[in-house]
């Protein structure tokens, strides 16, 4: 799949439930979503023709040993009886064994989903520091050069596949350059050194004071995350471009010029308090895109994250592997839209 | 050339003279209004060229895409007889790329018409019906939108088998739930406005509603929308053939082009970049094409 | 101060030096630790009872120790003693008994005795998981393994159903699953009468020459030495393989220092690294063989002239030559190179026309077949170069790509008209590949014995089986050989399997790196003779 946040413009759940309402519609409506996506994964994992028994015993098994390990997954009960128990024991914060590696999903996800966090949050970053400022520029110099450059700067981040932009950017920047490290999160010998508590190599190596291991795992992160910055600066800037001439040519903007405000005062104490709320929407959007882990990027980068994961869980028909995952990424959404719903009620003036 | 005159005068008019008079004069303005814009311009030229190519495949290749030699495999850039070089199997890329705009164009259109138009039917139904139907049909688009888009495909795909048809059934049902959203947005504010009102006093259902009256007024905004997507589709298409599955071998599908060639990216760099440039500038094309329809077709967007 | 402030602070300042301070050197591992990096994405258990993937069989065969072991440093001069210092065979030649090594201990402290290879070998059985018909071949079973595997004072007997070539049992003793585990620490890790399988699969309790560290699934495996080690102390004292999908990637990491041994390079990319400096490719044969199979319970198929026909289709000196140059070589013979009675016969090469002749002879004109691979691309590739040269003769091939799950479960169901697939030995005997190859004693639906390659494709060998079942029992080494070169000669011609390719495997390594053996055609990769 596409990494860029281009495909589908998630838009926030707001229209559904209004701040009128009691919050338990919100919580509701949460937990009927949640519920639907599991039931839809658990569906699609028992109609993938892939053998989950197989995926466990191997090519040479014997038809004993199949037949055994058929009945010891609980396959032979209905499809509703086993969706049941799946979901008392998630309810209970059990996502079950991975039958893969024989170890607890959940604790496969606490592994891969913190080095998704991790390129994601330095990604949107980029994505922001940059996207932002770009689209204002492009918006109040419309038709200028700049704004042309940032068209074109956007619209090339939107077509361009990104495996052969990480396979070439990996090509150059280590094997010719040298400037940044290669693929996976650490130089092996970094590795185990610091203590893991959050997971996150940066966030864990700045806690230990080892800037060593700090300074090696981000010359191995700056790539695969400005990468995705710039899949995120392309789709902030363009959207920050069009809500900002939405904004200069609203009536109160005429009026603060007339007053004789500076062009730089209107634009970022007037039109900017503006459109934050939206862009926010924005953001967090690109933000829960990211978060679903870029399974093209990860590959290229040896990056164990949630995407690589979830994918090698599927095609290998680890079902428990790819429904805690998908039940992570469906949650990290859900709370993101949640999150920027509430930031809406909050700094709209309209909305109150 | 006075006929032309008077044809521009009367498709300029102020003044319409009938309903089809007033519809042609606004399409002959938007028309206008993208002409100016040289960047869609390009875009469209590009894509009417990407057209041209796929229609006269047989007649451009200048081998049979399929014809395999062995002994004279990875072939540089402009090699005798191969201008593009040859893959691992001594196939001809120029070949392959030409043949391989015609998978491109498959999936597109396959996908343009089947995304947004269930995107389309689920939105306005929910929005006109409201009540019980939107909140259930809006629970569905929510369940979908949270899903993992990469999960739903490749899960789709790994059921329902590798193929091109398939790939294009996945990203479907990956792609029509934003359309079922701005629909719905759309119904919203259509459904309340007095014409339709007027027209309901007149007597119509509401599947004349939706149908006549509704739908066309979403059309818009939808291919605005569908046009920017057409990269996202057609890069999504191609990662698919990236993760081999997509089209099956030796299908000469783009993305599937750049997973054969990535194995020689260091040496043979041009197998992979050459299939890579083709996505790339159908993607922008389309990109600068959706870009000019939004500052015509979607005046909220304060382009203008 | 409190963590926040240190991690805000702490963040800043590590930004500002990791900007302006990116080394441009090449960088190099440290000189007591070995750096591989491989695809290890098939690794799904590290329970010598139950893996059965490669990447597990190299570390593996580096954490335990076996009764009899090969020596990487002489693989041809084949087993020899390890934990067992020394073995007799019984006067019927159906009971084997060991007598253990003295003084060698666990990585636990425990010493290694003779009820820990009980143990060890009943577990195997009774857990019964894939690769337990390795010894289940010798008719154990879970309810005759007190009798026929046993521990006395520091002897270990078995005893098998039949007489048996003593090479032949022991050949198999030196699989993973011949690997001896620490008793009191695995019964000390067991939950619900699993014979400590899940603590097993994710940790480690031998005598080797390592102990697991870690391994997290697609990410790692981490090996520290055991300084304790008989043989004594390794000299690298951890060992870490990498997971690194692409090719391109290994070479990146090869060519900057940063891994010392690169063992999925592709032909492309060996070539380029070749040139690179500091580094040395190298050549090992290996057991994998390439095969294409025809099913014959597809009607025209199982004609003997079609499936001859085939065999005249595939052009293995082009594919040799070009995309698989240096890493496959043609073989037509279902035993590998250097094992015992294999034969470098190689009668068949690409002729369209004789192909041609063949199929008119059998009636057969244009027809269409589904032809499964899984998705690995020197495979697609080969699948490719075939449905050309079928083409030539009005055969449409339909290439069916899949995960390996997918092909796998269609072809074990026999549904697949045509396989392309690969095939490596379990253990050092020509049994291991006779013994599906040429073997199905029963061809039924019913049998369902989808462990057997003739099995799959339906095929009922011929009167092969017998033969298979008499050489596996002659004791006469050169006797025992000559039966398997006449299997050999009949299945080439007869047999429904177009054996095409064995492996070479190349790596590309530091040229600072050396002793490390891969394994050759029998065994897998030792990392305790490694020096740099």
């Amino acid at each position: 799949m596409a990494d860029a946040p281009v495909t589908t413009e998630r838009r926030s759940t707001a229209p559904l439930f209004s701040w009128a309402k009691p919050i338990v519609f919100t919580l509701g409506s949460v937990a009927v979503t949640m519920l639907g996506l599991l039931f839809v994964t658990f569906i699609i994992g028992r109609v993938m023709p892939i053998d989950p028994v197989l995926a466990v015993l191997g090519e040479r098994a014997s038809q004993e040993a199949y037949d055994a390990t058929y009945k010891a997954m609980g396959l032979d009960q209905p499809l509703l009886v086993q969706f049941f128990y799946y979901l008392t024991d998630v309810l209970r914060g059990d996502f079950g064994m991975s039958i893969l590696n024989a170890r607890p999903v959940s604790e496969d996800i606490a592994r891969v989903f913190p080095a998704t966090l991790e390129l994601a949050t330095i990604g949107i970053i980029i994505g922001v520091v940059l996207g932002v400022p770009l689209g204002v520029v492009a918006a109040v110099k419309r038709g200028s050069w700049i704004d042309q450059i940032a068209r074109v700067v956007a619209l090339v981040g939107y077509s361009m596949p990104i495996f052969w932009l990480g396979l070439m950017g990996l090509l150059v920047f280590y094997g010719i350059l040298g400037w940044v490290g290669g693929p996976g999160r650490l130089d092996i010998f970094y590795e185990d050194i610091v203590p893991a508590r959050t997971g996150m190599i940066l966030v864990d190596s700045a806690i230990a004071g080892d800037w060593s291991v700090f300074r090696n795992a981000f010359s191995h992160i700056v790539l695969p995350a400005s990468l995705l910055g710039y899949y995120s600066l392309a789709y902030i800037s363009r959207m920050t471009r069009s809500f900002m001439l939405e904004q200069l040519s609203a009536e109160y903007v005429t009026t603060a010029r007339v007053k004789g405000m500076s062009e730089w005062a209107v634009i970022w104490v007037h039109v900017f308090k503006n459109i934050r709320v939206q862009l926010i929407t924005v953001i967090a959007l690109s933000y829960a895109n990211l978060l679903e882990g870029s399974v093209l990027t990860e590959i290229i980068f040896s990056w164990p994250g949630i995407g690589s994961y979830i994918t090698t869980s599927l095609l290998s028909a680890d079902m428990n592997a790819v429904l805690g995952g998908t039940v992570v990424v469906g949650l990290v959404f859900i709370v993101l839209n949640v999150f920027s719903d509430l930031l809406y009620r909050v700094f709209d003036p309209r909305s109150k | 050339m006075s006929d032309v005159q008077t044809m521009r005068a009367w498709l300029l008019t102020d003044t319409p003279s009938s309903r089809r008079h007033a519809k042609l004069a606004s399409l002959y303005k938007g028309w206008l209004t993208l002409r100016s814009n040289t960047m869609a311009m390009f875009g469209l030229a590009i894509l009417v060229f990407l057209g041209l190519v796929a229609l006269f495949a047989p007649l451009l290749a200048p081998y049979d895409w399929m014809a395999q030699d062995l002994g004279n495999r990875l072939q540089p850039l402009g090699a005798e007889g191969h201008l593009l070089g040859t893959d691992s199997l001594g196939r001809d890329i120029l070949s392959r790329l030409i043949y391989g705009s015609r998978i491109t164009l498959y999936i597109v259109a396959l996908v343009a018409l089947i995304a947004p138009i269930a995107g389309l039917l689920v939105g306005t139904v929910s929005g006109y019906a409201g009540g019980w139907v939107d909140v259930v049909l809006m629970r569905i688009t929510d369940i979908f939108l949270a899903f993992p888009r990469l999960v739903l495909a490749l899960a789709f795909v790994a059921a329902l088998g590798a193929g091109i048809e398939n790939a294009v059934l996945a990203i479907s049902l990956t792609a029509w739930p934003p359309y079922a959203r701005i629909a719905r947005a759309e119904t919203l504010t259509i459904r309340s406005s007095d014409y339709i009102s007027a027209i309901r006093l007149q007597g119509a259902g509401p599947l004349r509603i939706i149908m006549k009256h509704i739908w066309p007024l979403c059309i818009s905004s939808l291919i605005v929308r569908v046009t920017l997507d057409m990269a996202g589709i057609i890069l999504a298409a191609a990662g698919l053939g990236f993760l081999g599955l997509g089209a099956q071998p030796p299908s000469p599908e783009w993305g599937a082009m750049i997973a054969e060639g990535r194995r020689f990216i260091l040496d043979h760099w041009w197998v992979a970049t050459m299939p890579g440039l083709a996505i790339f500038t159908v993607s922008l094309a389309f990109n600068l094409l959706g870009d000019g329809l939004r500052d015509v077709l979607d005046p909220k967007d304060g382009n203008q | 101060m409190n963590a926040l402030n240190r991690l805000l602070t702490g963040a800043a300042l590590g930004f500002a030096v990791a900007v302006t301070a990116v080394p441009a050197v090449v960088a190099e591992t440290p000189p007591n630790m070995l750096v591989i990096a491989h695809r290890i994405d098939d690794l799904t258990s590290m329970d010598p009872a139950e893996s059965f993937e490669i990447a597990a069989s190299d570390a593996l065969r580096n954490m335990y120790g076996k009764l009899v072991n090969l020596d990487p440093e002489d693989l041809s001069a084949g087993y020899s003693p390890d934990l067992a210092e020394s073995w007799e065979v019984s006067e019927d030649g159906r009971t084997i008994t060991f007598t253990m090594r003295e003084g060698i201990t666990f990585h636990s402290g425990n010493p290694v005795r003779a009820e820990d290879a009980e143990f060890s070998l009943r577990r195997a059985i009774l857990m019964d998981k894939t690769p337990a018909f390795i010894l289940k071949q010798f008719g154990f079973t879970p309810e005759n393994v007190e009798e026929t595997i046993k521990a006395e004072g520091n002897k270990l007997s078995i005893t098998t159903d039949k007489r048996y070539a003593t090479s032949f049992v022991l050949n198999c003793l030196t699989a993973t699953i011949g690997s001896i585990v620490d008793k009191e620490l695995v019964m000390a890790n067991e939950v619900d009468g699993d014979f400590g399988n899940t603590w097993l699969k994710t940790n480690s309790g031998g005598s080797g020459a390592y102990k697991l560290q870690s391994w997290k699934p697609n990410e790692s495996i981490s090996l520290q030495a055991n300084p304790d080690f008989y043989k004594g102390a390794p000299a690298m004292e951890r060992v870490i393989v990498r997971h690194v999908v692409e090719s391109a990637s290994q070479r990146l990491l090869l060519e900057r220092g940063d891994v010392d041994v690169a063992r999925n390079l592709n032909p492309e990319d060996i070539a380029g690294a070749s040139s690179a400096e500091g580094v040395v490719i190298e050549d090992e044969l290996r057991g994998r063989l390439m095969y294409m199979a025809l099913n014959q319970k597809h009607p025209e198929l199982s004609k003997p002239e079609v499936r001859q026909a085939f065999k005249y289709l595939v052009d293995y000196a082009g594919m040799q030559n070009s995309f698989l140059k240096g890493q496959y070589t043609t073989h037509q013979n279902f035993l590998p190179k250097t094992y015992l009675g294999a034969v470098d016969e190689n009668p068949f090469s690409l002729d369209i026309e004789k192909a041609k002749a063949l199929l008119e002879e059998a009636g057969v004109g244009e027809m269409e077949l589904e032809i499964g691979v899984r998705e690995a691309q020197e495979r697609i590739e080969i699948a490719q170069a075939f449905q050309n040269s079928a083409a030539q003769v009005g055969i449409k091939i339909n290439i069916t790509v899949g995960t390996s799950k997918q092909i796998l479960a269609r072809y074990r169901a026999r549904e697949l008209d045509v396989y392309v697939g690969a095939w490596g030995p379990d253990y050092p005997d020509p049994h291991t590949n006779a013994g599906t190859f040429a073997y199905n004693p029963d061809n039924s639906d019913e049998a369902n014995a989808t462990g057997l390659l003739a099995w799959r494709n339906g095929w009922d060998t011929g009167g092969l089986t017998e033969m298979v079942d008499a050489a596996v029992v002659e004791g006469d080494r050169e006797k025992r050989a000559q039966m398997y070169r006449d299997i050999q000669a009949q299945f080439r011609e007869t047999s429904p399997f177009i054996v095409m390719f064995q492996l070479t495997e190349q790596i590309g390594r530091q040229e600072n790196v050396s002793g490390l053996s891969l394994g050759g055609p029998i065994t897998n990769a030792a990392y305790w003779t490694v020096t740099k």
